[in-house]
């Protein structure tokens, strides 16, 4: 009886070793440290002083003690903010904008220069960083479909519980407005200099521009 | 939200830029920032030890002390840091716990100190990561269940009854605890030899003696001298009816009493008597009279209210009862496959002892077990190598549970062991410990003493107080103002209380009333003797406070008119009948000697002797020697 259920439990010992050696050797590429270029290199490169950049990297190196961010903790880290519903694919387009020289990990350059744009940066850096997250394959235009995907993960991370309730196809219909507004020669996608020229004329955004600007 | 995610909350708030061009609404104003921007760091000092960690680090847990603005009450503006007086390995965990958001319980350290340590710092044990998380939580169990058992030993074990216990109450801690009183040890040890009556004419009644005339055969004892057993039986079952209708009354729930094991098992021992003297003899129904007698067997369990290695072994195998469970099924499991197994095996053979698969479950168990009583043997070759795997599986499935049932059995008893040391050690002790405590009230004596000398050394004393002591002495000094009497010191009292007898004890017995002292004083007469002291001193009216010695009080005693102090022994045929509050505590009994026979004037004893008052005086020789000793109370 006792020499029964030892084999039977060798067998299974045996069907899992092969992965377990994946993932040792998986275990063995992440360990590999990232450190970021000197600090005087990055104050010239960012609109950030030397006291913030400190400040900065203490908190992203506590968080990430191998200095790279991959985009599975991005998700998990972002979807924390977002509890009620599903960031997942947001986080993954968020993702993508910051990761500049894609592959797959966002550094801590990446993320201060990503930072630095969104927080010190001009109107129209700020606006062409949208336009960047926006463009899902970089091809310089907009299409519907771009715009549908990023609006539904928009409304994604809402949840399933919202006051007025999601009926019909609201994202759509955002997306329906959002071309109306923005695609000026209505050939169907929206360029970079079409998307500056009629953010710059909506009030509104401008106005919530303003606002962003003390985020740190 | 994890605290680390708050280093990423600025990200996620600039990344909201990417909504704007999509919103159709301003958005909202964000909340307006005043903290200063730039992080500082901060100095803890940590009984010397000085610690520094960013603001940030510690204001990421905002509910525990240093995260909240409760560190600013420790905040000293001199040195400008965090002065902490606790131990500062410890805090390296609490503050590890601020810097990587994971607390870890450092083994080596005791847990209830840890504990209070988080209890201070305001961190619920909950957070303790998964590491660390079940070492913690089995050192804490173990604590907790030494307390327990602490406690439970020091509430039922040999505290004294209150004075007021009602006999029922008085009954059933006679039966609890057999020690504290010689009429219940007596019974205990009475029904132990009554119990071991009777499980030993169970047993010897069915041996077979001789026969008598006119007989051949050998009967068994029971039937030869069936009166004699029938007496005995009878008579130990009344003993045992007794004790449980005892039990029953003494119980202070009844319900639950009747629910216990112990009770199950005396009226199991007992019913079967009962039982049988209703039952009439009749051939059907003493097929189950017999079976009933069984069950005068378990009379042998009534012993493990005797023996506390049977309730060991009990508890044990309570607290066992899933791996004991395992055991079992995976025997089950195992006696059915090999049963089915040489079933089959052994089909075809003629004269097959493998008649059924039940039957093969005999074979197998036998087999199991190692046991291998050979009336039952396969004889195909199939069936005798089935037969040697289903033995060497045996000995792995029988000895996989059992160290665990050993290792729980020994855990348990060495517990029982550690504990009753704990108990027996408790009380020298508590003792040892009283007697350090003696030194600070007799301190306060000491002062009173020097106040009555000559002003040279009062100031001196008086300096080689600490402040300490200053405030304490006059707490005291209060508190004797307050009750208008004093504190005085062990022997002192006990001469009081021989003094006092003879004549004061009418006068002083108003004074006698309780006025219940503050004070729990180790030397516990010390409030009931400091009041009749006080007392006397009242009645006199002299207001000094000088040496609570015995020519102090002489003096009083000439002053007044009422007393004179006896010889020693007649003080001592009278000190009994005052109720010296001492009776409760352990004493070490002073035994005070007696001297030679009372003289007329008590001048040997007592110097000053005032004159003695005769009547009184032909009082107590009458009744001296009486008593030869006076217990003192002590500790």
């Amino acid at each position: 009886m006792g020499a029964v259920v030892g084999t039977l439990t060798m067998q299974t010992k045996q069907n899992r070793r092969p992965s377990r050696d994946k993932t040792d050797d998986e275990l063995e590429m992440t360990m590999v440290c990232h450190r970021p270029e000197g600090l005087e290199q990055l104050e010239a490169q960012t609109n950030f002083t030397k006291q913030e950049l400190q400040i900065l990297y203490r908190g992203f190196k506590n968080e990430c003690p191998s200095g790279v961010v991959n985009e599975e903790t991005f998700k998990h880290i972002y979807a924390q903010f977002f509890p009620h519903g599903d960031a997942s694919m947001y986080a993954h387009y968020l993702f993508s904008a910051f990761d500049t020289a894609n592959n797959g990990s966002i550094k801590f350059k990446d993320f201060v220069m990503g930072l630095s744009i969104l927080l010190r940066g001009t109107l129209r850096e700020k606006l062409e960083w949208t336009f960047h997250l926006y463009d899902i394959n970089r091809d310089g235009y907009i299409n519907r479909e771009e715009m549908t995907e990023i609006v539904r993960a928009i409304y994604d991370m809402m949840g399933k519980y919202t006051y007025p309730a999601l009926k019909g196809d609201v994202p759509q219909q955002h997306v329906d407005a959002f071309f109306q507004k923005m695609d000026k020669n209505k050939d169907g996608v929206v360029t970079l200099e079409e998307f500056i020229v009629a953010c710059q004329e909506d009030e509104t955004m401008m106005r919530s521009m303003q606002l962003f600007e003390n985020v740190m | 939200m994890a605290a680390g995610v708050a280093t990423w909350l600025p990200f996620a708030r600039a990344a909201a830029v990417g909504w704007l061009p999509l919103a159709k609404k301003t958005m909202p104003k964000p909340p307006v920032d005043n903290s200063s921007r730039s992080d500082e760091i901060l100095y803890l000092n940590v009984s010397g030890v000085r610690f520094q960690t960013w603001k940030n680090t510690l204001d990421r847990y905002p509910d525990t002390l240093l995260g909240s603005s409760e560190k600013e009450f420790f905040f000293n503006e001199d040195t400008e840091e965090y002065f902490f007086d606790r131990d500062h390995e410890m805090f390296r965990h609490i503050l590890n716990f601020y810097r990587t958001g994971k607390l870890h319980y450092p083994r080596h350290e005791c847990i209830q100190a840890f504990d209070e340590e988080l209890a201070f710092y305001g961190i619920v044990p909950e957070i303790i990561g998964d590491c660390c998380m079940e070492e913690y939580r089995d050192r804490k169990k173990e604590n907790q269940e030494r307390l327990a058992e602490d406690t439970e030993a020091n509430e039922s074990m040999d505290a004294p009854l209150p004075p007021d216990s009602t006999p029922r109450e008085r009954l059933w801690r006679a039966f609890e605890n057999p020690h504290t009183s010689t009429m219940a040890l007596v019974f205990y040890y009475v029904t132990g030899f009554f119990i071991a009556v009777s499980v030993i004419a169970n047993v010897v009644e069915t041996v077979p003696c001789r026969p008598p005339e006119g007989r051949i055969k050998d009967l068994p004892c029971g039937e030869k001298y069936q009166l004699a057993f029938f007496c005995m039986d009878t008579a130990c079952v009344l003993i045992f009816t007794f004790e449980y209708l005892m039990r029953l009354f003494a119980a202070p729930s009844r319900c639950k009493f009747m629910r216990s094991v112990m009770s199950v098992i005396d009226v199991v021992a007992i019913m079967p008597y009962y039982i049988g003297l209703v039952m009439p003899e009749n051939e059907d129904v003493s097929g189950a009279f017999v079976t009933l007698r069984v069950f005068r067997v378990f009379r042998i369990f009534k012993f493990s209210r005797h023996s506390q290695g049977l309730r060991i072994l009990g508890y044990t195998l309570k607290s066992c009862a899933s791996e004991l469970g395992f055991l079992l099924f995976s025997l089950t499991m195992a006696i059915i496959i090999f049963a089915t197994v040489m079933f089959y095996a052994e089909k075809g053979t003629k004269g097959s002892t493998f008649t059924s698969i039940p039957a093969s479950f005999w074979y197998t168990i036998v087999t199991m077990t190692t046991l291998g009583y050979g009336d039952m043997v396969p004889n195909t070759i199939a069936g005798k190598i089935f037969g040697s795997i289903c033995s060497l599986s045996g000995v792995l499935v029988i000895a996989l549970p059992v160290p665990v049932i050993v290792s729980n059995f020994s855990r348990i008893y060495h517990q029982n062991q550690r504990a009753d040391k704990r108990r027996a050690q408790q009380k020298v002790r508590l003792a040892r410990i009283r007697m350090a405590k003696k030194g600070t009230t007799n301190a306060f004596l000491q002062y009173k003493e020097d106040r009555g000398r000559d002003s040279d050394s009062t100031a001196l004393c008086v300096k080689n107080r600490s402040a300490f002591e200053h405030q304490h002495h006059h707490l005291l000094h209060c508190l004797e103002k307050t009750t208008n009497h004093e504190f005085t010191d062990e022997m002192t009292y006990s001469e009081l209380c021989m003094t006092e007898s003879v004549g004061f004890r009418t006068s002083r017995s108003t004074s006698l009333s309780s006025q219940q002292g503050a004070q729990n004083n180790p030397t516990g007469c010390c409030p009931r003797r400091a009041r009749r002291r006080a007392a006397m001193r009242l009645a006199n009216s002299t207001a000094s406070v000088s040496r609570g010695s015995v020519q102090e009080l002489d003096t009083l005693h000439i002053k007044t008119t009422s007393i004179p102090p006896q010889t020693r022994s007649s003080l001592n045929a009278q000190a009994d009948n005052l109720k010296l509050n001492c009776g409760e505590q352990d004493f070490t009994a002073a035994i005070i000697s007696i001297p030679t026979p009372p003289a007329n004037t008590p001048d040997e004893s007592l110097p000053p002797s005032p004159a003695p008052i005769p009547g009184i005086l032909r009082n107590t020789r009458a009744t001296a020697f009486t008593h030869e000793t006076v217990k003192i109370s002590s500790l």
